[in-house]
């Protein structure tokens, strides 16, 4: 079935962004049809071509697009691999993710990024974009080959030191200098190393009792104050990873309110969970930045509704049972997210009032895709467009489970949870990698390429 | 009660049946046959990931005086310091018969997570957890400054709480586990406490926290006889901590913080609400000329050598209270 | 005072004065007088027994001194059975005088029944010293003795069933009026504890 992509899918009775429902016609990797002229164009086509998907009730959408993710390949393969992260991202509704630099080798030469460029295209359930790192081994000390990375055949426009702090500021300033010439943008994990140095969890009320070294929001707000200014000063894009604080939000407001070109992301456990789960010493709450104030909490929703802060990144961190089966202190930081994503945001967010479908498909996959400068994600749901998207049941409740996760980590602080919404399908060129909440089929490599660069075999 | 992890978790009918039963476990000791049969085949670990020579032969002595099996397992040079994983030691331990485990250990948190892992059935005490809590280190505290209150008073300290006392505890209140346990329990227990230190040495959100805060020791002794506090705990400075990280000398330290000649006059000069002598305490070891002086250190309100003694008693009523309600059967 | 249907009196305050008041005689007839004599109850309610016995034998002879003569014996440390019955904050041991060394020591306990807790009395009793004699005062025997071990000084033999529990209601510790003090068996419930041998 993944070899012939020729075949057509007619979705009916879909509602694009919660609106009215209508029907929908995929042909050829591309939204053919919409309404009444779907079905007709179908009719049209010989039976045995189309395969017919009943969506009364479910929410069509754009793939999401995830700017930040950890597939952990090359490297840490027990944690992740590119192919099952690729397989994570599908269920959890991504047509495209961007692997963070953090491998092992680290991305930051032509050889590695183009490495795992290559493997995401050879899985096919998602696309994968290798994050370049800004400095040589995410060391900060000298930029690493970032034009380099950038003419590779990855492409690499996004470049990002993450879970590490590009701290130098004439190092931060050369980078935001240098991407210029590449067209791309710095993506900042924001965290001033030595007001951090062994932190271990949010710094306030519960670290006290807690006796665990603090990490303060001052560290990561002092580090986005400067970056915008930086930015400002140079003319250059600069996006914030993670944003976790009410004072971060504060900041990236104004900011954006001088006019200065920053993005912010936010994940959706910062959304959801606070540092109160510390108490009980659970390494599953363990990550960077980390879970913060119910007031944190508050802002970090406040801010993605109004548009203060751009996107949700998963900042999906995948570990090996025994990297948190520690004591704290000793445990590895991060979460798993991909296949949590949309019901955390939906159970925030859109349960919440906050925000409508629009929104969300901004959030998820239009602005992400923007921010990338991608072509074909994040595209409106029209008539020409490359057929990335999803359908969501949002009435459906599922209860976390991370044993039955497509990702190898078992890393969710969500276990047990039950949260609203379920990816029913996920169609990448418009090809169904999951159908009825299931992996179906990847897309083959072939047609992958194809795709992206628009033109469809027949 | 199953495990002893924090001193936050102690109700005060708790408290006193610990600190009850520990005036009990003393008797015990002054007696010729020191040894009671309480615990008899049953086995107690002392888990220790940190050295701590004291805690440990105090724990040993403990389950001794209750005639319990006492393994040491001393992690520092053993397979654990090879990536061996506290849950893989831990089961080790179960395996071999192991009823209750005392833990020292570097992280914070280590013993709560112990007890809630799943990987033993074993009782678990908190031996001392990284910057956390040390519950039996307020547990001998409480029962030594219940000794002086009650004694001031004229009544016999069981059954009575510390409600009314004035307690200082100075110095690094941010890396303490001994005050943190302390602050808990005292407040439990009725008493007042103000904490004095350098800002730098008290946690973020210590506001919130049910004490009074000085950055001061002579504003914290107040000036008038009446004022002062009815005990004082110095606690130890470590070494790291000098050299301008957090203070910038040990000699500010000291004459800022320190319980120097001069205060030791003035506290010397307070009396309590009954006519009574302020308490000194220290969890030990001193550090002579620097938090305390030396005049403090021998001094006769000084109640380090009681502390100790009276470690004993609360670590021998903490073993009995949570060997014998446990349901577990070792057949 | 209201109790359930299945609770029967078997002793009234009055019963109760008057067996403690024959036991301080036998006290006084087998020892021989009061000289080195020691009464020591069991916590809670031999305490308070041992007490009243006191009050007893100081009226039968003045040379008897309740301050010198009477103290508490707690054996929760040298019980064999805290696992099954879970963990109990002792109460204190008081050792009036002397001390128990040559003495005749009358241990003093509400109920006996299966005789573990006088076993663990005994015990205790070595580790504080070598009294001459040691007797053994109950309000109540209600027999299934488990050990070798028999009353000197009975108030009441109470024949029962194991399904049965006796319970001695004291002023002081279940605060009920001093007349309204008594002996009662309650039965069924599946009550297997028993007041007396906790």
């Amino acid at each position: 079935m993944s070899d012939t992509p020729t075949a057509a899918t007619l979705i009916l009775g879909a509602r694009p962004y919660g609106e009215a429902p209508l029907d929908l016609l995929i042909k050829d990797g591309r939204i053919a049809a919409l309404g009444e002229a779907a079905r007709a164009q179908a009719e049209q086509l010989k039976a045995e071509q189309v395969t017919t998907v009943e969506a009364e009730g479910l929410i069509m959408l754009p793939g999401m697009v995830d700017l930040h993710t950890h597939l952990r390949e090359p490297g840490r393969e027990d944690a992740e691999t590119v192919e099952t992260g690729s397989r994570a991202a599908a269920r959890g509704g991504f047509t495209a993710v961007h692997a963070m630099a953090n491998s092992s080798p680290v991305a930051d030469s032509a050889g590695v990024v183009e490495q795992v460029h290559r493997l995401g295209r050879a899985s096919g359930w998602t696309e994968v974009y290798p994050v370049g790192a800004v400095t040589v081994g995410l060391a900060g000390e000298r930029l690493a080959e970032l034009g380099a990375m950038a003419e590779s055949s990855a492409q690499v426009r996004m470049f990002s030191d993450d879970g590490m702090c590009v701290h130098n500021p004439v190092l931060m300033r050369r980078a935001l200098e240098y991407v210029k010439t590449v067209d791309g943008f710095i993506a900042q994990h924001a965290q001033e190393p030595l007001l951090t140095e062994g932190a271990q969890m949010n710094e306030g009320d519960v670290s006290a009792v807690l006796g665990l070294p603090g990490w303060p929001a001052v560290a990561e707000e002092s580090i986005i104050a400067r970056d915008v200014l930086l930015a400002q000063h140079v003319g250059s894009r600069l996006h914030i990873c993670h944003v976790s604080t009410a004072g971060s939000v504060e900041i990236i407001r104004w900011a954006k309110e001088r006019g200065i070109d920053v993005t912010a992301e936010v994940t959706p456990h910062h959304l959801l969970l606070t540092d109160e789960l510390v108490r009980g010493y659970d390494p599953v709450y363990k990550v960077n930045p980390p879970l913060r104030t119910g007031a944190d909490v508050e802002a970090l929703r406040a801010g993605l509704a109004d548009g203060t802060i751009d996107v949700i990144g998963t900042d999906h961190a995948p570990h090996p049972t025994q990297a948190k089966e520690c004591e704290w202190s000793a445990a590895a930081m991060g979460m798993t997210g991909l296949e949590t994503a949309l019901p955390v945001v939906i159970k925030t967010m859109i349960n919440t009032g906050l925000m409508d479908w629009r929104r969300f498909a901004e959030v998820t996959s239009i602005t992400p895709a923007r921010i990338y400068r991608h072509a074909h994600q994040g595209r409106p749901l029209q008539p020409g467009e490359p057929a990335n998207l999803i359908l969501v049941d949002a009435e459906a409740t599922q209860t976390v489970d991370p044993e039955g996760h497509a990702s190898k980590g078992r890393n969710s602080p969500f276990r047990g949870m039950e949260l609203p919404g379920a990816v029913r399908a996920t169609f990448l060129h418009g090809h169904p990698v999951v159908l009825d909440g299931e992996l179906n089929t990847p897309l083959s490599e072939a047609s992958a390429g194809a795709a992206g660069s628009s033109q469809v075999r027949p | 009660m199953r495990h002893l992890l924090s001193t936050a978790d102690l109700s005060h009918t708790q408290a006193l049946s610990i600190l009850d039963t520990a005036e009990e476990m003393a008797a015990v000791s002054t007696r010729e046959v020191k040894k009671l049969p309480t615990l008899r085949g049953r086995t107690v670990v002392n888990l220790f990931f940190e050295d701590s020579t004291r805690t440990r032969i105090s724990f040993e002595a403990a389950a001794k005086r209750l005639s319990a099996d006492v393994m040491n397992f001393s992690a520092k040079g053993s397979s654990v310091s090879k990536g061996e994983s506290l849950k893989d030691t831990v089961q080790t331990l179960e395996a071999i018969g192991a009823d209750a485990i005392v833990m020292r250990h570097w992280a914070s948190g280590a013993a709560a997570q112990l007890a809630g892992s799943g990987w033993t059935d074993c009782a678990v005490i908190n031996a001392g957890d990284g910057t956390h809590e040390h519950p039996t280190q307020a547990l001998l505290d409480a029962l030594t400054l219940r000794r002086g209150w009650s004694a001031a008073h004229g009544e016999d300290p069981r059954g009575t709480d510390l409600t009314g006392m004035r307690v200082l505890i100075v110095g690094d209140i941010l890396h303490s586990r001994v005050a943190r346990s302390n602050i808990w329990l005292l407040r439990t227990l009725g008493a007042q406490v103000g904490l004095v230190a350098p800002a730098t040495l008290l946690p973020v959100g210590v506001e919130k926290w049910p004490v009074s805060v000085y950055y001061s020791l002579d504003e914290a002794l107040g000036s008038g006889p009446e004022a002062g506090p009815d005990a004082i705990m110095m606690l130890r400075v470590q070494a790291e901590r000098m050299g301008g990280a957090y203070f910038p000398t040990a000699a500010e330290y000291t004459r800022r913080w320190g319980l120097t000649d001069e205060r030791l006059a003035r506290l010397a000069a307070h009396r309590g609400a009954a006519g009574q002598r302020p308490m000194i305490l220290h969890p030990g070891p001193m550090n002579r000329g620097v938090e305390i002086s030396a005049a403090a250190a021998d001094s006769p309100m000084n109640q380090v050598l009681d502390q100790v003694s009276h470690g004993v008693s609360v670590r021998m009523a903490v073993l009995h209270l949570l060997l014998s309600s446990s349901e577990r059967n070792t057949a | 005072m209201t109790r359930s249907p299945e609770t029967s009196h078997v002793m009234s305050a009055s019963d109760m004065d008057r067996a403690l008041t024959r036991i301080a005689h036998e006290i006084v007839e087998s020892h021989r007088g009061v000289e080195g004599l020691l009464l020591l109850g069991i916590p809670r309610r031999g305490t308070i027994l041992a007490r009243r016995l006191g009050e007893r034998l100081a009226r039968i002879d003045p040379g008897f001194d309740p301050s010198q003569a009477i103290g508490s014996l707690d054996i929760t440390l040298y019980r064999d059975d805290l696992r099954a019955h879970g963990a109990r904050t002792p109460e204190p041991t008081r050792i009036p005088g002397a001390g128990i060394d040559g003495a005749t020591v009358v241990l003093v306990d509400d109920v006996l029944y299966s005789g573990r807790t006088v076993r663990a009395a005994l015990d205790a009793l070595q580790a504080l010293g070598r009294p001459a004699v040691v007797r053994l005062a109950v309000l109540v025997d209600r027999g299934h003795r488990e050990l070798p071990i028999r009353s000197d000084h009975v108030g009441k033999n109470l024949p029962t069933s194991r399904d049965e529990r006796v319970s001695v209601l004291l002023d002081e510790v279940d605060g009920v009026a001093r007349s309204q003090e008594a002996v009662v068996i309650q039965r069924g419930g599946g009550m297997k504890s028993q007041a007396g041998e906790r």
